[in-house]
C-alpha cells in the first residue's frame, strides 16, 4: 500500500528505537521487559484515545472533547461503582464505552446535521462535558477507598506478561488496523477526509462518515474513562486536563494529516509511544519537568512541520495551476 | 486613429504542459473600447491575469505606451493603471463602500492614520462622478450585484487607471443595470481610457465595442473595426477549423432511449429541460458557462434536488436523493472539477477506481484487495493509463492519467448512463485522444453518453447529437448532420 506513508512509518520506527537505544545507553535499566511492559502500561490509554481521533482526523475534522469525556464517563461509572459495589466490573465495562459513544454522537450529530465545524463543537462540547463533571460529583472526589476491589484490579491483571490494560490496547489496535485496511467503512473514512467532494459524488455521505468518527472516538474515551480513573484509583473534576492535546499530538507525530484523507494506525501507535517513551525517559535523564513540556512541544512543532511538507506534494500544485 | 496605450505581442502561457495561451496579440487604444471574443478555454481569462499581473507570461512582449514592461504582480498592475474588474464582483463584504474604493491605497492623515473624513469625500466624489448617490458608509454586504461592480469601477477611478479591463462585467445583471454599466462605460471611453469588454453578447458589443479582437484556442486569430464587421464573420472568426483535431467518431448502433428528460427544473440555475438519450448515443450538450448545463446534470445525479420534472431512467420513473442511489441505478458523473470533485489523490490508484462501488468488492464487509485490483488493472489497460504501479497514489500522477482514474472509477460501476462534464478540459492531447476514443468504444458496447462541453470541436466531433443550453434554458436541438459551428454559436449567444 501506500508507499511513501510506510517510508513515513518506518522512519518514525527507527527514530523511536534510536531514542529508545539512547536512553538504554545510560540507563539499561529503561529497555528490560518490565520497564517496557510498564511504558506500555503507561501509553495504553494514550494509544487508544489517539485510535480514536485518528478517524476523526482522517474525516478532517478535529475532536478536541475527548478528555472532557474521559473525565465525565470516567466519574460516572465511578459513582456507579461506589454506590453498587457489588456489581462488579462488568457493568463499567459496558456501560464507559456507551456513554462515552452518546457525548461523542452528540459532537457528531452538530457537526453532521448543523454543519458546525468540529473545532467549535468539540470545544463547547470539551466545557460542557467538564463542566458536567462537577455536576455529577458535586465537586467531590472518588478515591481509591470508595472503588470496589474489581472495579481496581481488573485492569491490572497480568495476562502473559502484560496487564488488561495494555492487552486492551493491543486488541484495539489490531481491530484499528484490520478495519481501516480491509472494511468499505474504513475505506470510506480516507476517502471522505481525502476528498470531500469527490466522496460525496461516489455515493459517500461525508457527514455520516464524520458522525461515526466521532461516535466511536465518544465510545473509546469513555472507555478510557473507566481506564484513567481505575488506573490512578482517583475520579474528579480535572481528571486528565488537556490531554486531548496530547493524544492530537500523538496523531500528529504519527503522520495523520490534520487536512484529512492520511494516517496510518502504526503511525499513531509509534506517535503514541514515541510521547509516552520522552514521558518516560527525561525525568530519568534529569531534565527538569519544567522543560519536558518545552520538549515536547518541541518534537510536535516538527513533526507538524515535516508533515505539512509531505503533505502537498506537487502534482496538486500544478493541478490548481492547471486550471487558468 | 489614437495611439495604442498597451500592446500585446505573440504572449504566450501554459501550464504543466498544456498550453493555455500559444499567440496571445492585442491592441488597446486611449479612448476606445475593445471587444474581446472567443469562446471558453479561448484564452481570454489567462490573458487578463497576465495583465493585471496573476501570471507571468513564458514569453512575448506587454508594452505600455510603447515601452516594454513585465506586470510583477496585481499591486504592480495598479500602479502601471492597468485595472479589472471581475464577472464575480470581486470585493469585501465587511467593508463599507469607501473603504473598499480605496482598498489599495487608503488616504493618510499626517499622523499616518486613515483619514477617513478624506476618505469618504473623496469616495462621494468618485460616486458623483459616475451618477450614483450609493452612500460611501454603506456596507458592501447590502450592496446588488450591480452596486457591486460600480463600486469597483470606482475603485480604478481611484487610481486613475487608463486601462480598464471589465470581463464580462454584465454576466449577472438584469438589463436595465446592463444599461446604466454601459453608459458608464461610454463615460469611461469619453476621458480617453482603453477599454477592453470581454463579452459573449453580441448586441452589448455592438452597442459599446469600438473594435474588436478574437481568441481560439489560446491565439489571437483576427482583429479590426467593428463597424466593417458582420455578426457572421465574427462567428466564424471565433469558430475557425478544427486545426490538428481528428475526433475518433464511430458508428455505433442507437438503440432504445435510456435516459429521458422532461421538464427539468431547478431555478434559478436551469428550467424546462427535455432531451432523451438512447443506447449507444453521445448526447452533447454545449452552452457557455453560467448556461446551466454542470447544474442540470448535478441535479439528474442526485447531488442536488431537482424542483421540478420528470426523469425517467428504461421508461421508469426516478428521482435521486443522493449520488448514491443513482449510482445504484446505473448512472454515473464524471464532475467538471476533477479537483475538489474528482481523485482522491491521497490514496492509491487501484482504491479510487473502485471507490464508488466498494460494497462490490466486500463479503462480509471484508474488502478484497485482489477483487479491487483485478478490476483496476482491467481499465488501467483499457484507459492506457500510465502509472508505475496501481498502488502508486493519484497525487502522483499527470493531470490527464488523473482524469483518466476518475472515468475508471464511473465505469467500474458498470453504468448505463455515463454523464460527462467536461471529460478533457485542460488535459494534454495525446490524453484527450485517448479519452475520446474511449468513448467511441462505450457507446458502441451500448453506454449511453451525455457529454457536457465547451468545446466546440469536440461536441461537433464526438456527440450524435447536440443539445444547446443558454441562461439555464434548452435552445435548440441539432442533428450532427445538420449541424454546422456556425448555428451552435449563434444559439449558444444571442448572435
Amino acid at each position: 500500500m501506500r508507499l511513501h506513508k510506510i517510508d513515513r512509518d518506518v522512519g518514525l520506527f527507527v527514530i523511536t528505537l534510536l531514542l529508545l537505544g539512547g536512553v538504554a545507553l545510560k540507563f539499561p535499566d529503561f529497555i528490560t521487559p518490565r520497564s517496557l511492559a510498564d511504558l506500555l502500561d503507561d501509553t495504553a490509554i494514550l494509544v487508544l484515545l489517539a485510535l480514536g481521533q485518528m478517524l476523526v482526523l482522517l474525516t478532517r475534522a478535529v475532536d478536541l472533547s475527548v478528555a472532557a469525556n474521559l473525565a465525565l464517563t470516567g466519574m460516572l461509572v465511578a459513582l456507579l461503582n461506589q454506590a453498587h459495589p457489588g456489581w462488579g466490573v462488568l457493568p463499567v465495562v459496558i456501560l464507559s464505552p456507551l456513554i462515552g459513544a452518546l457525548l461523542g454522537a452528540f459532537n457528531g450529530v452538530l457537526v453532521w446535521k448543523l454543519k458546525i465545524p468540529s473545532i467549535v463543537v468539540t470545544l463547547g462540547t470539551l466545557s460542557v462535558y467538564r463542566g458536567a463533571v462537577y455536576v455529577a460529583s458535586g465537586g467531590a472526589w472518588v478515591n481509591s477507598n470508595q472503588m470496589s476491589e474489581s472495579f481496581l484490579g481488573f485492569i491490572r491483571t497480568q495476562m502473559l506478561g502484560l496487564t488488561v490494560l495494555s492487552w486492551l490496547a493491543v486488541v484495539g489496535v489490531i481491530l484499528f488496523a484490520l478495519a481501516l485496511r480491509l472494511s468499505v467503512t474504513g475505506r470510506n473514512f480516507y476517502a471522505a477526509g481525502g476528498n470531500p467532494g469527490a466522496a460525496t459524488y461516489a455515493g459517500i455521505d461525508v457527514g455520516w462518515m464524520q458522525f461515526l468518527a466521532f461516535t466511536a472516538s465518544g465510545a473509546i474515551a469513555g472507555l478510557a474513562g473507566y481506564l484513567w480513573v481505575s488506573r490512578f484509583a482517583v475520579a474528579y473534576t480535572d481528571v486528565a486536563q488537556g490531554f486531548e492535546l496530547q493524544v492530537i499530538a500523538a496523531c500528529v507525530i504519527g503522520g495523520v494529516s490534520i487536512s484529512g484523507g492520511v494516517g496510518t494506525v502504526a503511525g499513531v501507535v509509534l506517535g503514541a509511544l514515541f510521547l509516552g517513551i520522552i514521558k518516560n525517559a527525561l525525568p530519568l535523564v534529569g531534565v527538569s519537568p519544567f522543560w519536558q513540556m518545552a520538549i515536547s512541544g518541541l518534537v510536535i512543532t516538527i513533526a507538524v512541520i515535516l508533515n505539512a511538507r509531505g503533505d502537498h506534494s506537487s502534482p496538486r500544485r500544478i493541478l490548481e495551476e492547471a486550471r487558468p | 486613429m489614437t495611439e495604442a496605450i498597451l500592446t500585446l505581442e505573440s504572449v504566450t502561457k501554459s501550464f504543466a504542459g498544456v498550453h493555455a495561451l500559444t499567440h496571445g496579440a492585442l491592441e488597446l487604444r486611449a479612448g476606445e473600447v475593445t471587444a474581446l471574443i472567443g469562446e471558453n478555454g479561448a484564452g481570454k481569462s489567462t490573458l487578463v491575469k497576465i495583465l493585471t499581473g496573476v501570471y507571468r507570461p513564458d514569453g512575448g512582449t506587454i508594452r505600455l505606451r510603447g515601452q516594454p514592461v513585465a506586470v510583477t504582480s496585481a499591486a504592480h498592475a495598479r500602479s502601471l493603471g492597468i485595472t479589472a474588474i471581475h464577472q464575480e464582483a470581486v470585493v469585501f463584504d465587511d467593508l463599507t463602500v469607501a473603504e473598499n474604493i480605496f482598498i489599495e491605497d487608503r488616504p493618510r492623515t499626517r499622523l499616518g492614520a486613515v483619514d477617513w473624513a478624506l476618505m469618504a469625500t473623496r469616495s462621494r466624489a468618485i460616486l458623483k462622478e459616475l451618477e450614483s448617490d450609493l452612500d460611501p458608509t454603506t456596507p458592501m454586504r447590502q450592496l446588488s450585484v450591480a452596486q457591486k461592480h460600480l463600486v469597483q469601477i470606482a475603485r480604478a477611478l481611484s487610481v486613475d487607471a487608463r486601462v480598464v479591463i471589465m470581463d464580462e462585467p454584465t454576466a449577472a445583471l438584469s438589463h436595465r443595470e446592463i444599461e446604466d454599466l454601459l453608459a458608464i462605460v461610454r463615460r469611461l471611453r469619453a476621458e480617453g481610457r482603453a477599454i477592453l469588454f470581454i463579452s459573449h453578447k453580441f448586441d452589448e458589443i455592438e452597442a459599446i465595442a469600438d473594435s474588436y479582437a478574437v481568441f481560439r484556442d489560446g491565439a489571437a486569430v483576427g482583429a479590426g473595426r467593428l463597424a466593417q464587421t458582420s455578426r457572421d464573420e465574427l462567428v466564424a472568426l471565433m469558430v475557425g477549423r478544427p486545426v490538428g483535431q481528428v475526433f475518433p467518431k464511430t458508428e455505433a448502433k442507437i438503440g432504445p432511449p435510456v435516459l429521458e428528460a422532461q421538464g427539468l427544473t431547478r431555478l434559478p440555475e436551469f428550467e424546462g429541460i427535455d432531451f432523451t438519450l438512447r443506447r449507444g448515443e453521445i448526447l452533447g450538450i454545449y452552452g457557455l458557462v453560467g448556461s446551466g448545463r454542470s447544474e442540470m446534470a448535478r441535479a439528474i445525479f442526485g447531488v442536488s434536488q431537482l424542483g421540478a420534472g420528470h426523469l425517467l431512467l428504461d421508461g421508469q420513473a426516478v428521482r435521486f436523493a443522493h449520488p448514491g442511489q443513482a449510482i445504484k441505478a446505473g448512472i454515473a458523473y464524471v464532475p467538471e472539477d476533477r479537483q475538489s470533485q474528482g481523485a482522491v489523490l491521497t490514496l492509491p490508484i487501484f482504491q479510487n477506481v473502485t471507490l464508488a462501488r466498494l460494497g462490490h468488492y466486500a463479503k462480509a464487509g471484508f474488502l478484497s484487495g485482489r477483487k479491487e485490483r483485478k478490476t483496476a488493472s482491467i481499465l488501467a489497460q483499457a484507459m492506457q493509463l500510465k502509472a508505475a504501479s496501481l498502488d502508486q497514489n493519484v497525487e502522483e500522477l499527470s493531470g490527464g492519467n488523473q482524469q483518466k482514474v476518475v472515468i475508471a472509477k464511473w465505469l467500474a460501476t458498470d453504468p448505463k448512463v455515463l454523464i460527462l462534464d467536461e471529460p478533457t478540459k485542460g488535459i494534454d492531447v495525446g490524453s484527450k485522444a485517448a479519452v475520446h476514443r474511449f468513448m467511441g468504444a462505450l457507446v458502441r458496447q451500448g453506454l449511453a453518453i451525455l457529454m457536457i462541453s465547451s468545446e466546440l470541436p469536440e461536441v461537433m466531433g464526438m456527440a450524435d447529437r447536440i443539445l444547446v443550453m443558454r441562461r439555464g434554458r434548452s435552445v435548440g436541438l441539432f442533428e450532427r448532420a445538420t449541424a454546422t459551428p456556425e448555428t451552435i454559436i449563434r444559439a449558444a449567444t444571442d448572435a
